[in-house]
């Protein structure tokens, strides 16, 4: 059990900066999730915590003490790897066992917590398996069960479901959350997939380009996003966003008034989540519609605004059925949940 | 059920090869094979019967095509007599020279390979590059300056001296240092936060992972030891310290007297034995680390 502080932490390689200092606090048991596009430095960040890469500024603190300097094994921390990372040549027992080993426990104290994981994860009858004799599944479950052996009191993910078929990433992804809430351990888990993000996060790191765009609960994120790219980045599919003007209180796309705001005039984005619009034969947009993908439960609507050429996507709720491509429809838009976007910094207008 | 579509796929569209190789160019490939092996066994073959003669019958036209009954009797002179030292003495010398050259050849460029491949140190590539430049400088090129180095020390005569020179090698740290390449960073980092120290590591995993390439090396190291002529003809006058590929040579006489070609036929079937032995017993293990990359 343990807290565990970023305070403005940076890396650099060589002379490119690629964490442009991150600070959160995390909470004892929280699950955080560390989300955004490939390449923007999630992998970094954990590894930093974990030890495996040195800290360029800044300080990681695990429960109160700083660890920049502190070897990975005396961090107290698991690490589940994107690869899995197992030892080819051991047996899962062997695997899961390797850490206590080097630590020094005895044999029957190994073997006891050796069980003890295997149970919870159900991996009793496959011990004396190698990792080539399991499926992927499995061998992820491995790496988890190594990663609990050891009671931690931070557990450290690197994108563990990556290389799982669709149906297996959904099903780890509930076990993994549920172990997690049954042993109360402290989470970093990173993952480019927003619904990972959404459904397993207590809180949840959206990252950019080596910066932490906005920190906050998957609900707070999506229904108000800080930045422009915290918007688009969550939710699926994605925010529409358009150019808008406000000028003398008004609020407009185009010719078209959307509403009033009490803002200083100039340009702005404005962002709509899909399932903000319904159809109504009043309403102010008009959408052409070139590609319908239902859905069932609600149906996605792909075109172009008439108005000013932008692409946009509807979610009309339940069935609908288009009469062929190019049928116009008209949209009426839901006015709190227009989001304002500064259209020079991307941050968000109150 | 397997079998007939098989033979229907056949009979549709017979692959242009395949045919042919049912029919005579079948027997004609194996007969070609089979007289091959003949002619590569064949003298192998000939120092076998003349090992198994007398001395006379060897010298009398034409030259016997089967063995004959002095087997056991040549083969216990040789051994233990043999004409300068027993050829179990040899063998034993070049038993020890082909094992410390092999072992040593092997740990020498796994700890080099592990150094080159993990560790971040200034002139890395600087090392690794000099270690590969001395592929260029086999043992005959380098052959003065090591005597000196090797008589300096008061190294001829003995063990060390035949091994130690022969030690080095770029090969096997290159061999290494390439399959070290493969084995995953994640794997490496795991063992970190495992707690395991970088020789932990080095003998926890990456040795047990490396077990059908070094099986290999030794193969083809033990062979290569084992067969060395020119350095061990250099530095061992004392005949007690020959090796038996060099000791065969110091078997002919040097005037007129007449060469005991029973027992040095015999030491040439003796010294073949080991090399063979060593490649049979650890064949498994040496074709799996030539072709597949277990990881
Ligand atoms: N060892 C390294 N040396 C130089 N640049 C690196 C190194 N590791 C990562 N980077 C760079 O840092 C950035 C972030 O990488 P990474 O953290 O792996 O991204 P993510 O995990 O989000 O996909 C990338 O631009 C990558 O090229
Ligand atoms: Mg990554």
């Amino acid at each position: 059990m343990a807290t565990v502080d970023l305070d403005d932490v940076r890396k650099r390689f060589g002379s490119t900066e690629v964490i442009h200092g991150v600070s959160t606090a995390i909470e004892d048991g929280e699950f955080i999730v560390i989300v955004g596009p490939s390449g923007c430095g999630k992998s970094t960040l954990l590894r930093m915590v974990a030890g495996l890469e040195s800290v360029s500024q800044g300080e990681i603190r695990i429960d109160g003490k700083r660890v920049n300097e502190v070897e990975p094994m005396d961090r107290d921390i698991a690490m589940v790897f994107q690869n899995y990372a197992l030892y080819p040549h051991m047996s899962v027992r062997q695997n899961m066992g390797y850490g206590l080993k080097i630590a020094g426990l005895p044999k029957n104290a190994i073997e006891e917590k050796v069980q003890d994981a295997a149970r919870l994860l159900q991996l009793d009858q496959l011990l004396d398996r190698r990792p080539k004799q399991l499926s992927g599944g499995q061998r992820q479950r491995v790496a988890m069960g190594r990663a609990i052996v050891r009671e931690p009191s931070v557990f450290l993910f690197d994108e563990p479901l990556s290389n799982l078929d669709a149906k297996l990433r959904v099903q780890m992804r509930v076990e993994i959350k549920e172990l997690q809430a049954k042993l109360g351990i402290t989470s970093l888990y990173v993952t480019h997939d927003q619904v990972e993000a959404m459904t397993m996060a207590d809180r949840m790191i959206v990252m950019n380009a080596g910066i932490a765009e906005q920190i906050g609960s998957p609900l707070d994120v999506y229904e108000r996003p800080d930045t422009l790219f915290a918007a688009q980045f969550i939710g699926s599919p994605s925010m529409n966003i358009l150019p808008a003007t406000l000028a003398s209180n008004s609020l407009r796309i185009g010719s078209i008034e959307l509403g009033k705001r009490g803002l200083p005039d100039g340009t702005v984005h404005l962002g709509i989540r899909p399932e903000h619009v319904v159809i109504a034969s009043d309403g102010p947009l008009s959408l052409t519609v070139h590609l319908a993908e239902p859905l069932g439960a609600n149906t996605l609507l792909h075109g172009k605004l008439d108005e000013s050429g932008e692409t946009f996507t509807a979610a009309i709720s339940g069935v609908y059925r288009v009469n062929g491509p190019g049928e116009t429809i008209r949209l009426a838009v839901d006015d709190a949940h227009v989001h304002l976007f500064d259209s020079d910094t991307g941050r968000r207008i109150v | 059920m397997a079998i007939a579509a098989d033979a229907q796929r056949v009979r549709k569209e017979p692959a242009p090869g395949m045919v042919e190789k049912r029919g005579r160019n079948l027997w004609l490939t194996h007969a070609l094979m089979i007289l091959g092996v003949l002619v590569v066994f064949f003298p192998i073959w000939l120092a076998f019967v003349a090992s198994t003669v007398t001395q006379q019958e060897i010298a009398r036209a034409p030259m016997p095509l089967l063995p004959g009954d002095r087997f056991f009797e040549n083969y216990a002179r040789a051994l233990f007599a043999g004409v300068n030292v027993p050829v179990a003495t040899m063998l034993l010398n070049s038993l020890v020279m082909a094992v410390g050259i092999a072992v040593g050849k092997i740990v020498i460029s796994l700890l080099s390979a592990f150094a080159i491949v993990y560790f971040r140190f200034p002139g890395r590539s600087v090392f690794f590059w000099l270690i590969f430049l001395t592929l260029m400088l086999p043992v005959e090129v380098r052959i003065v300056p090591t005597f000196e180095v090797v008589a300096g020390f008061g190294m001829l005569n003995s063990y060390s001296g035949l091994i130690f020179p022969l030690i080095a090698s770029a090969t096997a740290t290159f061999l290494f240092r390439q399959f070290f390449l493969t084995v995953p960073d994640e794997l490496a980092e795991a063992a970190r936060v495992d707690g395991a120290r970088p020789m932990r590591f080095f003998i926890d995993i990456l040795l047990p992972m490396s077990r059908t390439n070094i099986a290999a090396l030794f193969v083809i190291l033990f062979i290569y030891g084992w067969n060395q002529y020119l350095w061990p003809l250099l530095i061992t006058t004392d005949p007690e310290m020959n090796t038996i590929v060099m000791g065969i040579k110091q078997m002919f006489p040097s005037g007129d007297d007449v060469a005991d070609w029973p027992v040095i036929m015999a030491t040439s079937i003796l010294a073949m034995i080991p090399p063979v032995i060593v490649v049979i017993s650890m064949q498994k293990l040496f074709i799996r680390g030539l072709v597949d990359s277990e990881k």
